[in-house]
């Protein structure tokens, strides 16, 4: 059965995965359809984030829905004290859809709950960020042609990174093999290990960013090191500059290596490696338009023809 | 025969016997015992050969649903149930973890929905015999020691 919310990056299956990729691949191919003429989503952003907001505005407008909502909550019903179950039960008599961003975790999974519509998750403070993993996916399949046997090399900050715990769980179906390459401090957490253990799935661990780690890589995931997120901040001093891609790094990577990136980045991709064709972190976030019209078609059960 | 007398013999209902001594008052909570009317006779620091001190609980005319009683193996998993009627002990029970924890335990993450909303929390038991819960909505994990029973009815 297809799930009727996106909540967690697990609410789908490999099947699930792949039919939001082969959607995606046609909205990549044309993204000006009318297929949500006459609807209207919400978009419910109780914690303000510009850059997904415009994303899936942009994914709808180019569908020819509309958007009701809003991105703060210095306007919204939650200051005045309204539960969100009755803020989702309101908008929902109101709309088709819902997308909610909210600082508490667990906020989008209760919406699904208790709404009758479908729920699109677009943050949920650390939590999950789903559509950002069906993005990054989506990403990686189309540079490789395949999301089987890929290695895959993510750097940075692996242990609070939202992206990284989703991208691994969504990968886990396609049989990956990954190099978890980040500082001590920020190390990628033994509960991510034991979920690759439990999947079988190949990992090798560096505290380095050598090259070692970039040569045999198909994709190289690079995340922002945020001083905050350092409790020794002399630790930080020194890896500051060691966890930064340059272009001369790439000189022996793969050919069919492609360089991805969440956004926004801070320094750790140099500026030069974005002439490289093998930089492919704004295409990337330019799929996040395809993805989420693939996610939102999928969840009001649209059909979308090549 | 003294060992029996430790407490009150019961007619007929149930037993809740071998409850460690430090868990007993979380298990009348888990029970609400407090809300029965019940001949209630609560007995703790009892001495145990096994465990050094147990707690008894002997409740008059009560029998407990399944899912109400097996509660109390967040706290007390290895207590032993005796079934009574007629002074006659007619059923020994255990108590085992149900799959789903719902509304009795408090998610330990302050930014989970559940601390925030007038709703009722939900563990999925990812470990029965470790007593590891996880939490449905913001997926933390949360190890038997650190399980914080909620106050809320
Ligand atoms: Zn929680």
């Amino acid at each position: 059965m297809k799930p009727k919310s996106l909540v967690n990056i697990d609410d789908y299956d490999k099947d699930d995965i792949m039919r939001i990729i082969d959607t995606a691949c046609k909205f990549k191919k044309n993204p000006n359809r009318q297929l949500l003429k006459g609807k209207v989503c919400a978009a419910l952003f109780f914690e303000p984030s510009t850059r997904t907001r415009l994303s899936f505005e942009t994914a709808i407008s180019r569908l020819e829905g509309r958007i009701v909502g809003f991105s703060d909550t210095a306007t919204s019903s939650a200051t005045k004290g309204e539960s969100l179950k009755d803020t989702i039960m309101m908008v929902s008599n109101y709309t088709d859809l819902i997308i909610m961003r909210h600082h508490l975790e667990g906020s989008a999974r209760y919406a699904s709950e208790v709404s009758p519509i479908p729920i699109i998750n677009a943050g949920d403070g650390s939590n999950q960020h789903p559509t950002q993993t069906m993005l990054d996916i989506f990403s990686i399949y189309e540079t490789q042609k395949t999301l089987q046997n890929l290695t895959i090399t993510i750097v940075g900050d692996l242990k609070y990174g939202r992206a990284v715990h989703s991208l691994i769980e969504g990968l886990s179906h396609f049989e990956p093999t990954f190099n978890f390459v980040a500082p001590e401090e920020l190390k990628i957490p033994e509960k991510h290990k034991v979920f690759c253990d439990k999947k079988s799935i190949k990992y090798r661990e560096f505290t380095e960013f050598s090259l070692e780690s970039i040569n045999d890589t198909d994709i190289l995931y690079m995340t922002r090191v945020q001083r905050e997120r350092f409790t020794d901040l002399m630790e930080y001093e020194k890896v500051k500059n060691i966890y930064i891609l340059k272009n001369d790094m790439l000189k022996n990577s793969r050919d069919n290596l492609k360089i991805l990136h969440p956004l926004p980045r801070v320094k750790e991709i140099s500026q030069d490696v974005d002439e490289n064709p093998k930089a492919y972190y704004f295409e990337q976030a330019r799929n996040g338009i395809y993805a989420r019209q693939a996610v939102i078609c999928d969840l009001l059960g649209i059909e979308v023809n090549s | 025969m003294g060992k029996e007398l430790q407490v009150a013999a019961l007619e007929s209902g149930t037993a809740i016997d071998h409850i460690p001594s430090d868990q007993l008052f979380k298990v009348v909570g888990l029970l609400r015992l407090q809300d029965l009317k019940n001949r209630i006779t609560i007995g703790n620091n009892l001495g145990s050969r096994k465990m050094g001190t147990k707690g008894i609980i002997k409740i008059s005319d009560k029998f407990f649903e399944e899912d109400e009683i097996n509660r109390i193996a967040l706290v007390a998993p290895k207590v032993k149930l005796n079934i009574i009627k007629n002074y006659e002990v007619v059923e020994k029970k255990r108590v085992t973890l149900p799959n789903i924890v719902i509304g009795i335990v408090k998610c330990n993450n302050p930014k989970c929905i559940t601390n925030n909303e007038p709703m009722k929390t939900r563990f999925d038991v990812i470990d029965k015999d470790k007593v590891i819960l996880q939490c449905h909505y913001c997926e933390i994990k949360i190890n038997k020691e650190d399980i914080i029973l909620s106050k809320g009815k």
